[in-house]
């Protein structure tokens, strides 16, 4: 598998504010990857410069094989934008402004187009001025959804959306994955990445702090237990990676190191398991694990 | 009425520089009016004259009105306050109007600051207060101005009282017009076409008659208390009146209607784009559109009073200092040519106002991020830049194009070729501004500040001798005399030249910067 994007050592700064400082991104073909990290972290900064929006102070950056700065105009032929800010011109039509855009891509699927007008129930007759922000969200989405390109690039997608609509976007993303296109997703919702991503990247303070598939991820993290037993538990505390242990009689809650699990589950079906929950680590843990090592 | 006060605060924090600044414009233009026109006229005699002449002209008494005195002063000095001027007191207090009320709302500003503990009718008053009071001050301040110039105090006192009078009334179409439409530009258009429409009812009432079209009209009840010609007060208490039922009906409206609406419909638009909306170049032109005609519709009309009055001057031949003034203006002998050709480069100046104006456009679609939406696409950054220069170029043509047609029916003979002469001086401006665009944006204002300078030279350069030096830094100083000059192509090839000079450069510059 190549890669659809890939930034080593990126570097960028506003002034005296240092917004990228060395990201490393790797997107694969074909993948949907998340893009997460809390406002101000880096990420549109990032996206605008895959776009050749902004010049990258140092470092590389490659997208669909070409250089984003000097290959922008036929780069831009293969991909679409949706901005985490969407500014429509206020006299067009919401028609209008998707029409033009994917005739500027020149890739547009008329049928597509009607089928989201549809799914997102929106009416392109209105004047953008008129549109809430979630509307102007979904034209947005619409025209970068009926546009047949290889790369979606999206900052923030659902930010204005009720949760119907998240809900059709979400379902709108599989079928893009499923056609074979790559997205990256930017975003601070994690039960979005979570519910979308083959793959994450989390971003903090403009460096990517950790990057991989979920599971991959996860095996990072702990996973919280809660068990009764045939009997009252014995040497669990000993054991490594387990934390928090609480022991009520033969009840008994602990958090274990993901890659500990097994010497735990040892441990416990040797005393004689009566009922066990075991619940994965969440995204949301993932993320506040990184970024409590702030403080 | 709750927190009316805590608004109006908000408003003159916000407009702080803009009220002073446009109440100095204000001040500095009557000023200069007074002065030149003692200058000009320097005893009893020619000012009779003078003042006979301009009622004697019909063209003249439409754009500006009628003198009710010939033989004062102050009638004489302010006769193009008293028109025009009105017209900008009336343009300014409209915009405060609208940009307090209705574009706080269509913002979705005023949907912040309802939901806190304010009455329902409190912006609009807080509007209404801002408009009303920015006319009071501004009436004051040049009834005082006009006295310490030298000019009777009674009459002075009436001119700011007529500038007041219009002010309100313009405050009151502004509040009524921003019920009517959902967007503020709309607001604005409706205040402005009222505008344009009192201002011509006046024009036909003071030229041509009968006089009563003129008391229909704001501006004419604003010049027929007749500053310095009688100080007719009562006037003043019927523009009152008139302002006040104005304001009602907006108060009315505003209790029929929500937050966030229009009484005008709002229509449903296409819901496909059609063919023409195809590319940046499409999209440019449907952005630039609706300026472009609007100034072109004024154009028009420039040309055709500039041509008609050519062809009265005769009667304004008075004083061998106006004969002077128009011959170095125009640059050459004979009267007509050389007014026409004055007028014609005053249009150029505008002309590129209106280019600085509309390449400020690529600045304007950068910083609120429509740019980035095409950008992304597979537009290029000079193709994008490039399809709004096309229609500032050709905009301004169809500017110039316009005065020349308005001259050319009135006056008789083909000027349109004359008043094209100005467009390379015009279009070094927009390449300025694309200089300015590509190497700092956050300067993008520079092509103004080029035109102030520019301007100053031209006006000042016939009256004070300037170096030679400074005079030829201002492209249209180097445009040929016409109608009447000698035509030269060389001047304009050069100026073209470094036109598209500058805009290559800014547009290089362009290709190599972030976006804001």
């Amino acid at each position: 598998m190549t890669d659809a994007i890939s930034a080593s050592g990126l570097i960028k700064s506003f002034g005296r504010t240092r917004a990228l400082g060395g990201l490393d991104l790797h997107v694969r073909t074909g993948e949907v990857h998340g893009f997460l990290g809390p406002n101000g972290s880096g990420k549109t900064t990032t996206l605008r410069i895959l776009l050749g929006l902004l010049r990258a102070d140092g470092g590389t950056a490659t997208l669909l094989g070409g250089n984003p700065w000097r290959d922008s105009t036929s780069l831009h032929r293969r991909l679409a934008y949706v901005p985490g800010e969407v500014a429509l011109w206020p006299n067009l039509t919401g028609g209008e402004v998707i029409d033009l855009l994917d005739r500027l891509r020149g890739a547009s699927n008329p049928q597509r187009r009607k089928e989201l007008l549809e799914r997102f129930d929106l009416d392109p007759t209105k004047k953008t001025r008129a549109y809430s922000k979630g509307n102007r969200q979904k034209v947005a989405l619409v025209a970068a959804l009926a546009s047949d390109v290889e790369l979606l690039l999206l900052d923030e997608p659902t930010a204005g959306l009720d949760p119907l609509m998240e809900a059709e976007f979400r379902a709108c993303v599989e079928q893009e994955r499923d056609r074979g296109r790559t997205v990256l997703l930017s975003s601070h919702i994690l039960s979005e990445v979570e519910a979308l991503c083959d793959r994450v990247s989390i971003i903090r303070d403009g460096k990517v702090v950790d990057s991989g598939s979920l599971s991959d991820l996860r095996h990072l993290t702990r996973t919280s237990i809660t068990a009764e037993l045939a009997g009252p538990p014995n040497g669990l505390s000993m054991l490594p990676g387990v934390h928090d242990l609480d022991v009520q009689g033969d009840r008994v809650r602990l958090e274990v190191d993901s890659d500990k699990l097994d010497a735990v589950l040892a441990s416990l079906t040797s005393t004689g398991v009566r009922s066990l929950t075991s619940q994965p680590p969440t995204l949301e843990e993932l993320f506040l694990h990184h970024y409590a090592v702030r403080s | 009425m709750t927190g009316v006060w805590t608004l109006v605060r908000l408003a003159l924090r916000r407009d702080r520089i803009m009220i002073p600044v446009w109440i100095g414009a204000f001040v500095l233009m009557t000023v200069t009016s007074v002065a030149g026109t003692v200058g000009l006229y320097p005893d009893a005699a020619s000012r009779t004259a003078a003042s006979a002449g301009i009622n004697d002209v019909p063209s003249l008494v439409a754009l500006y009105g009628r003198i009710y005195d010939t033989t004062s002063l102050g009638a004489l000095s302010m006769i193009k306050m008293d028109g025009l001027g009105t017209a900008f007191v009336a343009v300014l207090c409209l915009l405060l109007a609208v940009r307090h009320s209705r574009a706080e709302e269509e913002a979705g500003r005023l949907e912040l600051i309802g939901a806190g503990v304010v009455g329902r009718y409190a912006a609009l008053t807080a509007a209404l207060l801002v408009s009303v009071g920015t006319s009071l001050v501004l009436g004051v301040v040049t009834a005082l101005t006009l006295i310490a110039s030298g000019l009777a105090v009674a009459g002075s006192l009436a001119f700011g009282a007529a500038w007041v009078g219009a002010g309100i009334a313009f405050a009151g179409i502004g509040v009524l017009s921003a019920q009517l439409t959902r967007g503020s530009r709309g607001a604005n258009s409706i205040g402005m076409v009222a505008l344009g429409a009192v201002y011509l009812l006046r024009a036909v009432g003071d030229s041509r008659g009968p006089e009563w079209l003129s008391w229909l009209s704001p501006i004419g009840l604003s010049q027929q208390i007749r500053p310095f010609a009688g100080d007719r007060w009562w006037v003043f208490l019927v523009l009152t009146g008139v302002a006040a039922v104005l304001t009602l009906g907006a108060y009315a409206l505003h209790g029929r209607r929500d937050l966030d609406t229009g009484l005008l419909p709002e229509r449903a638009g296409r819901p496909r784009a059609s063919a023409f909306l195809h590319g940046p170049l499409g999209l440019a032109w449907r952005l630039h559109r609706g300026s472009v005609l609007g100034w072109a519709a004024g154009f028009l009309v420039l040309g055709a009073v500039c041509g008609s009055i050519a062809n009265n001057i005769g009667a304004l031949e008075t004083t061998p200092q106006v004969k002077a003034l128009f011959e170095a203006m125009g640059g050459q002998q004979g009267i007509t040519n050389a007014f026409i050709a004055a007028e014609l480069s005053i249009g150029g100046l505008i002309a590129a106002a209106y280019g600085v104006q509309a390449t400020m456009r690529l600045h304007g679609e950068e910083a609120s991020l429509h740019a980035e939406s095409l950008l992304a696409t597979g537009v290029s950054r000079v193709r994008w830049a490039l399809s709004h220069l096309v229609v500032v170029a050709i905009g301004c043509a169809a500017l110039l194009t316009a005065m020349g047609l308005g001259a050319s029916l009135t006056d008789g003979r083909m000027l349109i070729g004359a008043a094209l002469t100005q467009l390379p001086a015009a279009l070094v401006l927009v390449g300025l501004t694309v200089a300015a665009f590509g190497f700092l944006p956050r300067l993008s204002a520079l092509g103004w500040a080029a035109l102030v300078a520019f301007l100053f030279i031209g006006e000042l350069g016939p009256l004070v001798p300037l170096n030679h030096w400074v005079m030829d830094l201002s492209p249209f100083t180097h445009l040929p005399k016409l109608p009447g000059g000698a035509v030269t192509a060389t001047p304009l090839i050069w100026l073209s030249v470094v036109a598209v000079g500058f805009a290559a450069a800014g547009l290089a510059a362009f290709r190599r910067r972030d976006l804001v």
